[in-house]
């Protein structure tokens, strides 16, 4: 084969491939920027679909929440146990409900929440959407008189919206529960104590700022996971690269908010 | 299996479809298209496969639109139409999908429902279950009521989406290749579908197909879509007594004799 070769032509040629790829990927968000103007546009108009809404509610949060009361309560036992050596060096361990709350709720409830939820929500959103596009159900409901992107994207996106700060909130109480239990049964630390220690240093900036992370966190992973599965290509294969561009396009877009949301929580402060 | 002479109105065109074009980037896939739909006529498209003919059903439906021409359906010009009146009209049509399009998280009772719930507000539950025993009834499948759409047929799927169009009561049906990955006897039977369909619904329909069998026994009149236009228009028989190398081998390859 001569593509193992590296000539000047293959060299050129992945050049080329790598230009593409980072042009496809802004050519992504270009569109998902577009298909958000479009969410705005039609999600004030009725119908309003209630029903449907709530239905989807309820589905993100039946999808995510078995994997997401596991994941936050090790996460709470771990990060506890982990932290505990360094701050023992420094005879420091009574700060540890502290430490733990303020990872747990400044950073690690919502981020954890979104990456659990672009997994299991996003990536079957965009499944879902992209064989009802590929097996032409989209068309069908828009020829039969149900406007397929309010009644599917809309009723979606506000459903991540809404669930996905209530899923962080409960990721914070069970993760703050996982590191309790394990400073109790370590340090005899007693409940009343704990939660004293653990909301001390928290701000109302903080919290609210973990709450507007989660909404736009939660926004992200509806849409995105709605983008791929709505603008599914014919086929099969059609289907699998929309579960699997939800994924990792929510994931990505995650990380940058979380970076944008901090820096501008921190001019609040 | 003769086809029964259908009461067709040559006065009441429900589709006049005038120097209808459409391209996708280079691709020129339409190229004038001229049709007329008389009033509970089956009127059948033939074509290969890529020659636009899913293409022409889902301009009439207003799924795409038009670069140039005019399309009018049952009395609405489609070019400058409010989308409110697009939708008016789009249920007054119904359109029968090449794989049938149930929503596969609903079982078919629901299927049937969705469009009646949507856009009959204030129906009461008594006259959804009428509507939907009616249609059910009329494709044969009362039994599969509860079904998943997974649990079914290729041409149980196929009566399911025909009936869930009905429910709404068409004026107008399309079809798209309804007989596509059937087996020849379900071919039939759809075939036979859609005949009662017209007599029962007082519909006027078109049938996209490759099967010239489908074309024979529903069509009353055929239009054979050439190169992006209808270069032969007329009853089955009509429009393949030629010796043009474009239809011919569609014959030949249907009835070997
Ligand atoms: N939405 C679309 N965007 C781009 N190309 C399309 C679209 N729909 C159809 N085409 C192209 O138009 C041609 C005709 O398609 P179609 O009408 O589906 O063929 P058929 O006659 O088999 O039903 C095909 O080559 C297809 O690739
Ligand atoms: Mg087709």
């Amino acid at each position: 084969m001569e593509g193992t070769e590296t000539t000047p032509r293959t060299i050129a040629s992945r050049i080329k491939g790598i230009r593409d790829a980072i042009s496809g990927f802004f050519l992504m968000l270009y569109r998902i920027y577009a298909f958000v103007l479009r969410f705005f546009k039609e999600v004030f108009l009725p119908p309003y679909e209630f029903k449907e809404v709530v239905r989807q509610c309820y589905e993100t949060g039946v999808r995510s929440f078995t994997l997401i009361t596991l994941t936050g309560f090790i996460i709470g036992v771990i990060f506890t146990k982990q932290s505990r050596p360094s701050l023992t060096d420094f005879g420091a361990t009574s700060w540890l409900p502290s430490l733990v709350s303020i990872a747990i709720m400044k950073a690690l409830a919502p981020l954890v929440t979104a990456l659990i939820a672009a997994g299991k929500v996003g990536s079957s959103i965009g499944a879902e959407l992209g064989s009802m596009r590929v097996t032409e159900q989209i068309d069908a409901m828009e020829v039969s008189g149900t406007k397929p992107f309010k009644f599917l994207v809309c009723t979606r996106v506000i459903a991540t919206t809404f669930t996905i700060p209530l899923l962080a909130t409960y990721v914070a109480l069970i993760a703050l529960f996982g590191g309790y239990l394990n400073i109790a049964q370590n340090e005899g630390t007693s409940y009343s104590t704990f939660i004293e220690q653990a909301f001390e240093p928290i701000t109302f900036v903080d919290i609210w700022a973990s709450l507007a992370k989660a909404v736009v966190f939660g926004f992200t992973i509806g849409i995105v996971g709605c983008y791929q599965g709505y603008n599914s290509t014919k086929g099969t294969e059609g289907v699998g690269k929309a579960a699997n561009g939800a994924v990792v396009t929510a994931m990505f877009l995650v990380f940058i908010e979380e970076v944008l949301i901090v820096q501008i929580a921190g001019w609040f402060r | 299996m003769e086809k029964q002479k259908a009461n067709i109105d040559l006065n009441n065109e429900v589709i006049r479809i005038r120097g209808l074009q459409k391209s996708f980037g280079d691709y020129h896939v339409l190229r004038g298209i001229d049709l007329d739909l008389y009033q509970g006529e089956n009127l059948v498209v033939l074509g290969r496969s890529g020659t636009g003919k899913s293409v022409l059903i889902k301009l009439i439906s207003g799924m795409l639109y038009p670069d140039t021409g005019t399309i009018n359906v049952l009395g609405n010009e489609l070019t400058g139409i409010t989308e409110k009146e697009m939708e008016a009209l789009r249920i007054r049509i119904g359109f029968s999908f090449q794989n049938s399009a149930l929503y596969d998280s609903m079982t078919v009772r629901k299927n049937l429902e969705f469009p009646l719930v949507r856009n009959r507000k204030g129906i009461t539950r008594k006259e959804i279950d009428t509507n939907v025993h009616s249609v059910l009834d009329a494709v044969g499948l009362s039994q599969t009521i509860n079904q998943m759409p997974s649990e079914l047929s290729g041409g149980q799927r196929k009566r399911i989406g025909i009936a869930r169009t009905l429910i709404l009561n068409p004026e107008i049906m399309l079809y798209d290749e309804p007989t596509a990955g059937l087996d020849p006897i379900t071919c039939i039977e759809i075939n036979e579908l859609i005949n009662e369909v017209q007599q029962r619904y007082n519909t006027s329909s078109i049938i996209i197909t490759h099967d010239l069998t489908c074309a024979k026994m529903v069509g009353d009149r055929v239009a054979m879509l050439l190169d992006g236009q209808f270069q032969r228009v007329g009853s089955f028989d009509e429009v393949f007594a030629t010796d043009d190398a474009r239809v011919k081998p569609f014959y030949d390859y249907n009835f070997v004799e």
